[in-house]
């Protein structure tokens, strides 16, 4: 018995998402349960089936030199566009 | 198509549909579980259907399905054998489906469109009930115990169908159809010891409710 993960689409034109897992002994019987489990309510217009072993895992990252510039929350863009407001005389309430 | 063949395929889907809910909370896996228990619920929904198309559009398929008396079902003794091991249970939903899809075929050129009509968007759902059995014959095929469950409920299997269908399902199951003698003794219009105690059981609360409840 392997995992298979299963992605569905709620609708056409929408990316698949991630819905969860079978474990199943092949891949006829990864679809046939994928179906009733993220089909049978009418749920999703597509499923794709991926075996687990298919899937590389990342979750190490290396972040020694603390490159905050990097990231999205790098800047405080709040205060930042406060100041700026303030300074061209357009602050506006909201 | 008259009533009573309507009634004979509505009542065997309705008893089988029970039967196979049966396993629901105890399959031997999770995602079966899930599977066995929708498949269950499909085959009711079949029924309701053709329950339906028997009473007419304003007729009440609830007192058809559950105010008969015992000897008024048509059900065939195949869907009312209590099986209590995985390989007779599945060894049974494959050569139902099999039959079921044989019957349904000739159920699509009915001339009446409301009868052909409904058997070709019954068959659109059994597909996937033919593809989880067909996985299920594929992978247990070689095994000595669905061989032997096979075997021993194919003269059942056979009572399910009329006899002019007989030879395609054997020939498609791939066994040879069985002594007139012993399939006599599970033809339609003969019950088990089982339809009782499912009966009871299936319309316990229905019977309990005053007569006219609304549900």
């Amino acid at each position: 018995m392997n995992e298979w993960e299963v992605f569905r689409q709620e609708r056409r034109g929408q990316p698949m998402e991630h819905a969860g897992s079978v474990v199943a002994p092949d891949a006829d019987f990864a679809e046939a349960w994928a179906r009733e489990q993220y089909g049978r309510r009418g749920e999703s217009v597509a499923l794709w089936l991926v075996p687990r072993t298919a899937i590389r895992d990342v979750e190490d990252w290396a972040d020694e030199f603390d490159l905050k510039y990097r990231r999205v929350d790098g800047y405080s863009i709040k205060a930042r566009l406060k100041e700026a407001r303030e300074r061209a005389g357009t602050t506006v309430d909201r | 198509m008259n009533a009573q063949a309507l009634l004979s395929i509505a009542d065997d889907e309705l008893f089988l549909g029970w039967r196979e809910s049966e396993w629901t909370g105890i399959a031997p896996m999770l995602e079966e579980d899930v599977a066995f228990s929708s498949i269950a619920q499909n085959e009711i929904g079949h029924a309701r259907a053709l329950y339906q198309l028997v009473v007419g559009e304003d007729g009440d398929a609830d007192a058809l399905a559950f105010d008969r008396r015992l000897d008024e079902y048509r059900c065939a003794p195949f869907v009312e054998l209590r099986l209590l091991d995985w390989a007779h249970t599945i060894a049974r939903r494959w050569l139902y489906e099999t039959a079921d899809e044989i019957r349904i075929a000739a159920l699509k050129s009915d001339p009446d469109p409301a009868v052909a009509g409904l058997a070709a968007k019954i068959d659109r759902e059994e597909t996937y009930h033919r593809m989880h059995a067909e996985m299920w014959h594929d992978r247990l095929a070689n095994e000595a115990r669905f061989q032997e469950a096979t075997a021993e409920l194919w003269p059942y299997a056979v009572g399910m169908l009329p006899e002019e269908l007989r030879d395609e399902l054997a020939v498609r199951i791939g066994l040879a159809l069985p002594s007139d003698k012993l399939s006599q003794a599970h033809e339609r219009g003969t019950h088990t010891e089982y339809l009782a105690p499912m009966w009871e059981e299936m319309t316990e609360v229905r019977r309990s409710a005053p007569a006219g409840a609304q549900w």
